[in-house]
């Protein structure tokens, strides 16, 4: 038979050989990589046995620094040194400006109003500068595991936004990770946690970062990790408490902002950040400012730094408030409350949050590696190592979606908290004759006005057949994938045209630019772009014949007809041979011609699958 | 094309188990949730993505009262979703208006047990109508006489709208 060519042995791999997977946490002030081994989710050391990759990148004529030796140079230049890059991501220039705090780069755009920075080694973006991150944890986890990584799970704040998910994917993109999945922060700590303790009930996940606050509800239950709401703020977090902290200590030392360096604000914020970790176990401590001014001493005492915080604690725990009532529940009702990021270290912030929910909160496992550990589990399911029976996450969407309508209103078509993935159509009609083209505005957010709300994209759609005022139904349908991604599609109902759609993203990148971020980037990659395009495309055939060929054997006998099944497996075995060649585009090709031929087989699989899943379960009530 | 009764193959009535549901949610959902394709090439993704997504609509259209109302009516051809048509009923509108202005009293007084009181009350109402509402559909009413049952449906989503607006004001008065 034809499928005993195409699985010749030791070519494609077998099922059961285990997969690299890793999760990533990349974080506002630190970035963590960890790996499955032996079922036990562990992070991997970097050659000095450090688990913590600070979230720092310095960019000199010479070259690039990340982590550590970037850090420890962040003081001598702080123009070139960019620090928290998280809070750039999927951000306009004006954006930035719009808050209160002062930053020593030399801040550009790219093209399309996101924020960059200029530096020796030419303009960078958000993006890039966390690609450098990324490719940094990639290379750790390559040697650690000696190989080849198949796939990551990259974390980000459940409460981001469309265009800073879909800057993070970017940035992976771009790193040269295949990215299984975009998962939240909080849900990643809860998968942490829940398959550890095997809890089954609500939980609440109170995620205090260093640039970002996330509050999640779970209800866990037989493996099932069910998010009921999310909610947050994406730009508050440690850093904040460093910013008071750093105000505070311009106005002790009797001096203003105009009279700082940029060497003197990156210390201060360095000396604060210390000063707020001291202050987790000592009553007071004295700051020690070395500024270009002179030297000072501050006293700080634990009760004041409390009082400098306590609006941005109120305002996580009303948060957490919102986020009980959208789930449904009430504070009897909760079984767990998990803590999770650096900054739940504070004391205050363990203590309101205890008072909070009545009970004290957990923090057994490290807060700052949870979230990588959960990723790392999430990664070895999704890559195929472990069953994905055993575990499953439905998470939702932190943000309404919606769409601009007359008067400068947003009408929403998919609310926040609906669980994820979710599509809606909503129906336009045309209000001129003749009319070919409309344009469509997507928001998100909870207010009701446009100017209120973050404008995520605009499209037009042209084609539209010329009809009568009104006679033209155009439907879009909005998708949210499972990364929390948003995709457009829209179609002609009366005529059937599917109508073509040109998106611009308000606050992203489009294909063009990130392709050519790719190939700039080539400089100090190793690999070269063709050589990338064709290792791509060589691994997606790979996986839609491994995938293909276990389909094969489960149902291919049930579900396709023999001319049905030769036909597939022609088209298999020639895309087998074609991908051990050197042409990508024809590999591309092959795969798109065996995507054709195994379209009807997808579908009746996946019916199969839920006529099982209903007959399974009609078996357990009877 | 399945109506979402089917997909949970479920007979069409307006009463049913939420657990058995929630169950059913839960199973469909570990066979084609994108998580257990996502190395199996993008085709298979998108495929399961749409899937997804088709059970979480149906999942959430079933679970609400009133969705699954609005969904039955339009398995009978009345479509309310996004309907210009008000209601022709001058009893409710009157009561309508009533109650419209005793929430903006409230709101002004900022009496929060008169606000919790008047919740409560309007919470019973909705009860009584969502249970008229169940045994007439069960009853297949609905089919009979869609317009007077579209009307009742209609009363429902006011409610829900004006119970959401209550719990707003008390959230309001709570900070």
């Amino acid at each position: 038979m034809a499928l005993l060519q195409i699985a010749e042995p030791g070519q494609s791999a077998a099922p059961h050989q285990k997969k690299l997977a890793i999760g990533i946490d990349l974080g506002t002030t630190h970035s963590l990589v960890a790996t499955v081994r032996s079922g036990q989710s562990e992070t991997l050391l970097d050659s000095h046995g450090r688990a913590i990759l600070p979230s720092v990148v310095g960019y000199q004529t010479e070259q690039v620094l990340t982590g550590y030796d970037a850090l420890a140079n962040s003081e001598q230049d702080p123009a070139n040194t960019i620090v928290s890059v998280k809070r750039f991501m999927g951000r306009s220039l004006a954006d930035v400006k719009a808050r209160a705090q002062s930053f020593p780069y030399n801040f550009t755009t790219t093209d399309n109003g996101l924020v960059a920075f200029n530096t020796p080694r030419g303009k960078v973006n958000a993006i890039e500068v966390s690609a450098e991150l990324l490719s940094q944890l990639k290379q750790r986890a390559q040697s650690a595991l000696s190989g080849d990584i198949d796939g990551a799970v990259i974390t980000v704040p459940a409460y981001f936004d469309d265009a800073q998910r879909q800057a993070t994917k970017d940035a992976a993109e771009l790193a040269g990770l295949n990215v299984l999945r975009l998962i939240n922060e909080p849900t990643a700590a809860a998968l942490a946690y829940g398959l550890d303790s095997g809890d089954e009930g609500v939980i609440v996940v109170y995620d205090l970062g260093g640039g970002t606050f996330d509050v999640s509800v779970l209800r866990l239950q037989k493996g099932i990790f069910e998010v009921l709401a999310t909610g947050g703020d994406s730009v508050l977090g440690g850093d904040d408490f460093d910013q008071l902290l750093v105000a505070d200590f311009i106005r002790g030392a009797g001096l203003t902002t105009a009279q700082l360096s940029s060497s003197d604000v990156r210390h201060l914020a360095n000396v604060a950040r210390q000063t707020k970790e001291q202050l987790s176990d000592a009553a007071s401590v004295v700051a020690e400012l070395m500024l270009s001014t002179g030297k000072y001493q501050i006293d700080v005492s634990r009760q004041h730094f409390e009082s400098l915080i306590d609006s941005l604690v109120r305002k996580t725990l009303r948060a957490s408030k919102r986020a009980l009532k959208d789930a449904g529940i009430n504070l009897d009702e909760i079984l767990q409350v998990v803590m999770v990021g650096g900054s739940t270290r504070v004391p205050k912030v363990r203590a309101d949050v205890a008072e909070l929910f009545g009970k004290q909160p957990l923090t057994t496992i490290d807060p700052d590696q949870v979230v990588a550990l959960g990723a790392a589990i999430q990664a070895d399911v999704l890559v195929g190592n472990k069953s994905a029976d055993d575990m499953l996450l439905l998470d939702v969407i932190p943000l309404s979606l919606g769409l601009e309508t007359m008067g400068g209103l947003v009408e929403k078509v998919i609310p926040r908290n609906s669980t994820i993935p979710i599509a809606k159509a909503q129906e336009f009609t045309t209000f001129k004759d003749g009319q070919t083209a409309m344009m469509i505005h997507v928001l998100q957010g909870e207010r009701e006005l446009v100017d209120d709300c973050r404008s995520l994209a605009r499209f037009t759609l042209t084609d539209i057949p010329p009809l009568a005022a009104g006679a033209a139904h155009i439907r879009v349908t909005f998708q949210v994938d499972a990364d929390g991604l948003l995709s457009v599609s829209a179609m002609e109902k009366s005529t059937g045209v599917s109508a073509s759609i040109d998106v611009k993203p308000s606050y992203g990148l489009s294909e063009d630019e990130i392709t050519h971020m790719i190939k700039s980037s080539i400089t100090h990659a190793e690999q070269d772009m063709g050589a990338r395009m064709l290792a791509e495309q060589r691994v997606e055939a790979d996986r839609v014949l491994e995938a293909l060929i276990v389909a094969l054997a489960a149902d291919g006998d049930k579900l396709l007809s023999c001319s049905e099944r030769e036909a597939l497996e022609a088209g298999m075995l020639e895309l087998k041979q074609i991908a051990d060649g050197d042409d990508d585009k024809a590999i591309e090709q092959a795969i798109e011609q065996v995507n054709q031929l195994s379209e009807q087989f997808a579908a009746r699989r996946m019916d199969l699958s839920i006529r099982t899943a209903l007959a399974g379960h009609k078996v357990d009530e009877v | 094309m399945n109506n979402y009764f089917q997909l949970f193959g479920l007979t069409e009535q307006f009463s049913l188990d939420q657990a058995a549901l929630m169950q059913t949610y839960r199973d469909l959902q570990k066979s084609v949730h994108p998580d257990h394709y996502a190395n199996q090439g993008q085709q298979a993704q998108r495929l399961a993505v749409q899937k997804s997504a088709q059970i979480n609509d149906a999942y959430q259209t079933l679970k609400s009262p009133l969705l699954r109302a609005q969904y039955m009516l339009l398995l009978v051809g009345v479509e309310l979703k996004g309907e210009q048509q008000t209601l022709r009923d001058p009893m409710f509108l009157m009561q309508q208006m009533e109650w419209r202005e005793e929430l903006d009293d409230l709101k002004r007084s900022q009496d929060i047990d008169k606000l919790e009181a008047f919740s409560d009350a309007i919470s019973a109402e909705r009860a009584a109508l969502n249970s008229n509402i169940a045994s007439a559909f069960d009853a297949g009413e609905h089919r009979q006489d869609v317009q007077t049952w579209a009307n009742e449906v209609r009363k429902l989503s006011f409610m829900d709208k004006l119970l959401t607006e209550i719990a707003q004001a008390e959230d309001a008065l709570d900070y």
